[in-house]
């Protein structure tokens, strides 16, 4: 029989919804027990076996001096990484203290800020390391992620689209919200994934999986503006999930300048 | 046909016509009120007419608004158009399995459909189910997905008596008035000064047989002249027009032309416009394997010539850019389709208009290129 391709699951600074995501993946978790080795991941496992792994599924950004060792080590030991979410792929929520102090933060927030150590910014992993896959969402589909493991072990080319929200909403007949109810909505500026749910349940697109592969935020965000949306309302659209991803740095950077 | 069949029915008595078409198995499906628009879906009776309810539509910007009457189809057009129930936005070509090394094709027998009813479909409509009916029945290879749910189809189409800010039929030459042949019945509703009636006509003899079924007067030339009246005039109103003469040639002259870089700087590249786009066909082919690597399915999808993925071939896109793909788009529509298929791609639905969230307008976009290109057509 074939060896098992090893899989492991590495945590860096994030909420863990996206290695949950792998969990939640119920009808599908025996076949994926039984298709690969589960070699570490100690969020679902005692076992923490060493490397090299074929697979290497990494959650969270880099924040500290310490991780930013690791995810070498890492990257070392791995044969394919692939970041699974927003924080890995593009800094997560908590770039937002990118834009601050963060040693103000430190002071205002921790009893004893001798203890915390930490970087001034919360990076994707691709800034350190190079990476083979990055695996969009906050948190990822599940559904995507065992597309991309078995088209992995399958050989295949994965189907993970990168175009726009829009897509998914008007194949499920969603009434598009920015246009019935004048409602700001990233949609048109944000790769597909997760299914369109928000303009499913009447809001806008929050932009969970950063932006698509052509987004043209200059005309989002004029046409945010036309919809009664201030500068400071454009930029913290921007500035959610996926705020320090270029193209949605620059675009709420542009507003908060102007 | 012999004599047509042209009757009047009171607007109460509508509800009849449900009944006609259940008894015969149909599954009905027509304008209804949902999130804030009136859209396409399954419909059981009269009550889930948008009664009264209208709809208001521009460039990026749609509302429903209430009517001073009480009119079941006073609306324009829905933001979804009929392709869906003939064209599905994804559906499962066929799955596969391996049995002990041994790859085999699944012979999934289809499940029985029930048969469809289309109320209340426009005549920019019936003229877009035309163009898709050309693109995808015509020729040696038939698409068969298509072909099984449009030949079962009973077409209701409904006369438009008003236009919306973003139709533009009239110059196109799709509408309003419906060709009788073009659907089984063809319905125009009256709604004035608390006389609501619908005059039907019968296009078909399967339309025939149903419209006696319903309790009717015979239509007087009074009846048929208020109608034509009131259908001319909806193509009176419409502000909008695309002026197709020489377009096809302009936009072939027009590759370089530097008004792309100026819709470019506009369009999100979201694909909105061929999504809604009732002739918009294009697919994209998606094979899925599971985990065990032991069942495989392949699926069909709505693609659009706005993704980067649509030109991919080994290397990168061939439309790289949105200004190659915004090209790409109105070219093909307006101008190459002529020469594939012998008509525009074009009906004038002006769903393209009023769903797009920069609120780009092809008739704007068209004229830009048309009235600056440099061509002794034009």
């Amino acid at each position: 029989m074939k060896k098992k391709p090893r899989i492991g699951v590495f945590k860096f600074a994030s909420c863990d919804g996206c290695q949950l995501s792998l969990l939640d993946a119920e009808d599908q978790l025996l076949a994926i027990a039984d298709a690969i080795e589960i070699a570490y991941f100690p969020e679902a496992s005692r076992t923490m076996a060493k490397g090299p792994y074929d697979i290497a599924l990494v959650e969270g950004s880099i924040t500290t001096h310490h991780d930013a060792q690791r995810i070498q080590e890492i990257r070392r030991q791995s044969k394919t990484l692939v970041t699974i979410g927003a924080c890995a792929t593009s800094g997560g929520i908590q770039a937002l203290r990118n834009w601050r102090d963060v040693d103000e933060f430190i002071r205002v927030v921790y009893a004893s800020p001798k203890f915390i150590s930490t970087l001034k910014l919360s990076t994707p992993i691709a800034e350190h390391v190079p990476v083979d896959f990055e695996l969009r969402g906050c948190p990822i589909n599940q559904f995507q992620l065992v597309e991309l493991i078995a088209a992995t072990l399958a050989g295949r080319r994965h189907n993970v689209p990168t175009y726009s929200v829009c897509i998914e909403c008007k194949t499920r007949e969603t009434v598009c919200v920015a246009v019935a109810r004048g409602m700001a909505c990233l949609g048109p500026v944000t790769q597909a994934g997760c299914g369109a749910v928000c303009p499913a349940f009447d809001r806008g697109c929050y932009g969970c999986y950063g932006p698509m592969d052509s987004a043209n935020t200059a005309s989002i965000t004029k046409q945010f503006r036309i919809l009664g949306q201030s500068d400071q309302q454009i930029a913290r659209a921007f500035r959610g999930f996926n705020a320090w991803d270029w193209q949605f740095r620059k675009a709420s950077e542009e507003c908060e300048h102007k | 046909m012999t004599d047509a069949i042209r009757i009047r029915i009171v607007a109460d008595q509508i509800e009849q016509l449900f009944q006609s078409l259940i008894k015969r198995d149909y599954a009905i499906f027509g304008p209804t009120v949902r999130d804030g628009a009136i859209i396409y879906d399954r419909i059981e009776d009269t009550s889930d007419l948008p009664r009264g309810v209208t709809d208001r539509q521009e460039a990026g910007k749609y509302s429903l608004a209430s009517r001073p009457d009480q009119a079941l189809f006073g609306y324009a057009i829905g933001p979804h158009s009929w392709k869906k129930y003939f064209h599905p936005a994804r559906v499962k070509l066929f799955g596969a399995s391996t049995d002990n090394g041994v790859f085999r094709i699944l012979q999934e027998p289809t499940p029985p459909r029930q048969p469809t009813a289309l109320l209340g479909v426009r005549a920019c409509e019936l003229a877009a189910i035309a163009i898709q009916d050309k693109v995808l029945l015509d020729g040696p290879y038939a698409d068969e997905i298509y072909r099984d749910r449009r030949k079962e189809a009973f077409l209701i189409a409904m006369q438009c008596t008003e236009s919306a800010d973003t139709c533009f039929c009239s110059s196109m030459g799709t509408g309003p008035a419906v060709p009788v042949v073009a659907a089984d019945i063809t319905l125009t509703e009256i709604a004035d000064n608390g006389n609501h009636w619908f005059l039907a006509e019968a296009g078909t003899p399967r339309g025939g047989e149903v419209l006696l079924e319903l309790e009717h007067q015979p239509a007087g030339e009074a009846d048929c002249l208020q109608v034509s009246t009131a259908v001319a005039a909806a193509g009176l109103q419409q502000k909008r027009r695309l002026d197709t003469t020489g377009l096809r040639e302009a936009l072939q002259d027009s590759f370089d032309h530097p008004h792309w870089d100026e819709v470019a700087k506009r369009c999100l590249d979201c694909a909105n416009c061929t999504m809604v786009c009732p002739t918009c066909f294009c697919t994209d082919i998606e094979d899925v394997s599971d985990v065990s690597g032991d069942h495989a399915e392949r699926w069909r999808r709505w693609d659009s010539c706005f993704t980067t993925s649509f030109s991919y071939i080994h290397g990168g896109s061939v439309r790289s850019s949105p200004k190659a793909r915004y090209r790409q788009w109105i070219t093909h529509k307006l101008s190459s389709w002529v020469d594939q298929f012998g008509t525009s791609g074009c009906v004038g639905c002006g769903r393209c208009i009023t769903w797009c969230p920069a609120g780009i307008d092809i008739t704007e976009e068209a004229q830009a290129i048309r009235g600056t290109v440099n061509h002794g057509n034009t």
